[in-house]
């Protein structure tokens, strides 16, 4: 048995009889744990999975949070599947020159969200969600990023990709670290086309970017892609005890097994894109695989023609690709990491072929 | 000498009478000098309950969660968990997950409040002889993890299974004491220095269980939730059997006196003898019965023999202060046997049946308690003519017990 960093109190048992009664009332505020968030109903007498409607797994079946617990997403301001093909091209104008500015607007906001069903996770995040916005432009066009923070901690934002030392939003260069209140604008071209990421880069790094500042930059290229059904996959985790060592939940777009309950919907024979972001901390490598399918894997997305033909790929921190693949058959197919202990605590989904 | 302090205790407490009658004080009826008190610690305990507690600030930091797993049970595709709030905050496990692999669960409550207790049953194919981490995950994001070092079936609690430990206690204990008690005609027959050496040779036999018992303790006592207290248990469970042996033996005595009957005195120093090696084999019951359960003994000749050695060497401890006397009706040596033995049964039953380790604690801290007030009984008789209790024979007899004792241990791996 061992609990992590947690303080004792209070351990003789000589003392009870007489703080137990008393506590309650003497320590206002001493219950800090929340009600259970609407939609969860713990206690729902499981067992093995017969009868259960959409829940997935138990026993036998495959690992699932307990039986008929969800995430309240609407109490959490985002929902996974929205993020799924939620791109923010910024405001659009053009410049002298007929150059195109894209305007955006982050700013940093602390905000416990739930990351498994009951489970509270004091999250730091870009415009109230994990992954923050999916920004998008295309190559050469100019990038102004407002960031504003409102968090009580200092925070960056620090692009992949082509900038200058000042706009790199690191501490100590240019703006450097934004305090809590503070703001500033961050501006650059958008180059090299690909999949990129952007992420708080103050200290400690690992933390920053583990309690959810981070998000995709996806710089398309001048001719564009094929036309395709796209959609981003930020695989997450959460390390809720803190204990710097590993994460308790995995995911894609934060909410463990999220797709196991609602699959993704897409179209039989029709292309599909997915810019896949590892931006998990703590673990040193991710993977990506999906189930009766091989995908074209471009990695980084920085060459328009694929490397590799494969069902599986392994992503070590920050690393990103873009997979292209069509379903030749209908039907529920799975996809999790081949890392198979995060799909079993959480990073796995379906797809479901129609 | 138990009179002498009775009486010392008297006159303390009439030189001290005529000091509090020149006060006022002694006017008011006892009953009215302990309401007093009792009211104002009442009023003042009231006072903090309902205001006191609002002019403390709430603590600072994040709620400080504690769970404990008290029992847990295997059964086909299912893991039973007992667990119990420790900390000061209520701790409400919303997912469990096993070997990095979540799972479906029920659970008897929502939440535990402290010293409360839930039970989680996990639904988890597990594999029989694979080690289980279970990681439950708290409403904080907290973890909690409990460790099965080998999975295996709990056995089922009938009666083939109490009928197996009864077997097992029966040749751990009662067999084994027995027949170190057929050396009493031999002891008999030998003469009295040897019988104050053999009396130095229990003392450190015991002395070797004792510690034996306070190291398995404290081995308990570590792996026990603490919430009762962890090793405070052993030294509370200690405490109360050596006291409570010494006033049983002080009552014993002061009736023998006033029977002016003499001549059962060796035998209640071997009673003493029978029921601290008894506690003690109770605690080795609850060591073979809890290993037997986790799959971690093998039960075999190899076991019950090198126990039948160990123990055989209790029996010779219990019949040693009769050797020079009359010779004890066969029903009381039988009943001396039982005394000893038959703990190990009740032990041997309790530790397979999932126990609490803290009341294991206790009991072994009894057994320990026990044994060191026989040792203090038995000193007297090794004292030699000149009123020595240490001299090279006793010193040469202690280390021989110690040494038997250590060299049977090993056979039975400790």
């Amino acid at each position: 048995m061992r609990a992590i960093s947690r303080r004792r109190l209070l351990g003789g048992a000589a003392v009870a009889g007489v703080t137990v009664p008393v506590l309650p009332y003497a320590l206002p505020g001493a219950h800090p744990n929340p009600p259970a968030a609407a939609g969860v109903s713990p206690g729902q007498t499981g067992g093995h999975s017969s009868g259960r409607g959409s829940q997935h797994g138990g026993g036998h079946e495959g690992p699932t949070f307990q039986a008929g617990a969800v995430v309240d997403h609407a109490a959490n301001g985002f929902h996974p599947t929205d993020i799924l093909r939620d791109f923010d091209y910024g405001t659009v104008t053009r410049l002298p020159g007929g150059r195109v500015l894209r305007e955006y607007e982050l700013f940093a906001q602390d905000k416990e969200i739930e990351v498994a069903p009951g489970v509270r996770y004091p999250a730091w995040t870009y415009n109230g969600r994990v992954p923050g916005p999916t920004l998008r432009a295309t190559e050469g066009d100019l990038m102004r990023v407002r960031f504003v923070n409102g968090s009580e901690h200092p925070h960056t934002i620090h692009f992949h990709g082509f900038h200058t030392a000042e706009m790199d939003g690191v501490p100590g260069i240019g703006a450097g670290t934004i305090p809590a209140g503070g703001e500033t604008t961050y501006e650059f071209e958008a180059e090299p086309f690909g999949l990129h990421l952007y992420h708080c880069h103050v200290g400690p790094l690992a933390e920053h970017i583990a309690r959810g500042l981070y998000g995709a930059y996806i710089c398309d290229p001048k001719p564009g892609r094929p036309e395709a059904d796209e959609m981003v996959m930020v695989m997450n985790g959460f390390n809720t005890n803190f204990d710097a060592a590993s994460n308790q939940t995995y995911a894609i777009n934060t909410i463990a097994f999220h797709h196991m309950n609602e699959p993704i919907e897409v179209a039989r024979g029709e292309l599909l894109r997915i810019y896949l972001v590892n931006t998990l901390e703590y673990d040193p490598i991710n993977s990506f695989h999906v189930h009766a399918n091989f995908f074209d894997y471009y990695p980084t997305g920085t060459r328009l023609e694929p490397r590799d033909l494969t069902d599986t790929v392994v992503l070590g921190q920050g690393e990103r690709g873009i997979l292209e693949l069509r379903f030749k058959h209908r039907g529920d197919f799975m996809f999790h990491a081949h890392k198979t202990e995060f799909a079993e605590l959480g990073w796995m989904g379906m797809f479901r072929v129609v | 000498m138990a009179t002498d302090s009775a009486t010392g205790r008297e006159m303390a407490a009439d030189t001290a009478t005529p000091a509090t009658a020149t006060t006022p004080l002694r006017r008011v009826p006892g009953w009215a000098l302990a309401l007093v008190p009792l009211t104002v610690i009442v009023a003042a305990l009231v006072a903090l309950l309902t205001v006191g507690g609002n002019t403390l600030d709430a603590r600072t930091g994040p709620a400080v969660e504690d769970l404990a797993v008290e029992q847990t049970v295997l059964r086909p595709g299912r893991i039973e968990l007992t667990v119990r709030g420790v900390g000061p905050d209520p701790v409400n496990v919303q997912q469990v997950f096993v070997n990095d692999a979540y799972v479906d669960f029920t659970e008897s409550a929502d939440a535990v409040d402290r010293l409360e207790t839930q039970t989680l049953v996990l639904d988890y194919p597990w594999q029989e002889g694979s080690p289980l981490l279970i990681t439950m995950l708290t409403s904080s994001g907290a973890t909690f993890e409990h460790e099965v070092e080998v999975a295996v079936a709990t056995p089922e609690a009938d009666s083939g299974f109490y009928g197996l430990m009864a077997l097992l206690g029966t040749y751990v204990g009662i067999i084994p004491v027995t027949l170190g008690m057929l050396f009493l005609p031999l002891l008999r027959r030998a003469r009295e220095q040897w019988t104050r050496i053999l009396m130095a040779g229990t003392v450190g036999l015991l002395g070797f269980l004792a510690v034996d018992g306070f190291l398995e303790g404290t081995e308990v006592a570590a792996g026990s939730a603490g919430v009762f207290g962890g090793v405070e248990l052993l030294f509370v469970g200690a405490a109360l059997a050596y006291l409570s042996l010494v006033a049983l033996g002080r009552w014993l005595r002061d009736r023998r006196e006033r029977a002016a009957k003499a001549g059962s005195g060796p035998f209640q120093l071997a009673v003493l003898v029978a029921v601290g090696i008894g506690l003690h084999n109770f605690g080795e019951g609850l060591a073979i019965g809890s290993a037997y359960a986790i799959g971690e003994l093998a039960l075999g000749t190899f076991l019950v023999v090198g126990f039948a050695l160990h123990n055989t060497t209790e029996g010779l401890a219990i019949v040693a202060p009769l050797a020079h006397r009359a010779p004890p009706a066969l029903w009381r040596l039988a009943l001396l046997g039982l005394v000893a033995g038959a703990p190990a049964i009740l032990g041997a039953v309790v530790g397979a049946s999932a126990y609490n380790p803290e009341v294991a604690v206790f009991l072994i801290g009894v057994g320990v308690g026990a044994i060191v007030q026989v040792i203090v009984q038995l000193v007297p008789a090794m004292r030699d003519q000149t009123g020595r209790a240490l001299y090279p024979a006793s010193v040469a007899g202690i280390l021989t017990g110690v040494a038997i004792l250590y060299a049977t241990g090993l056979l039975v791996g400790g």
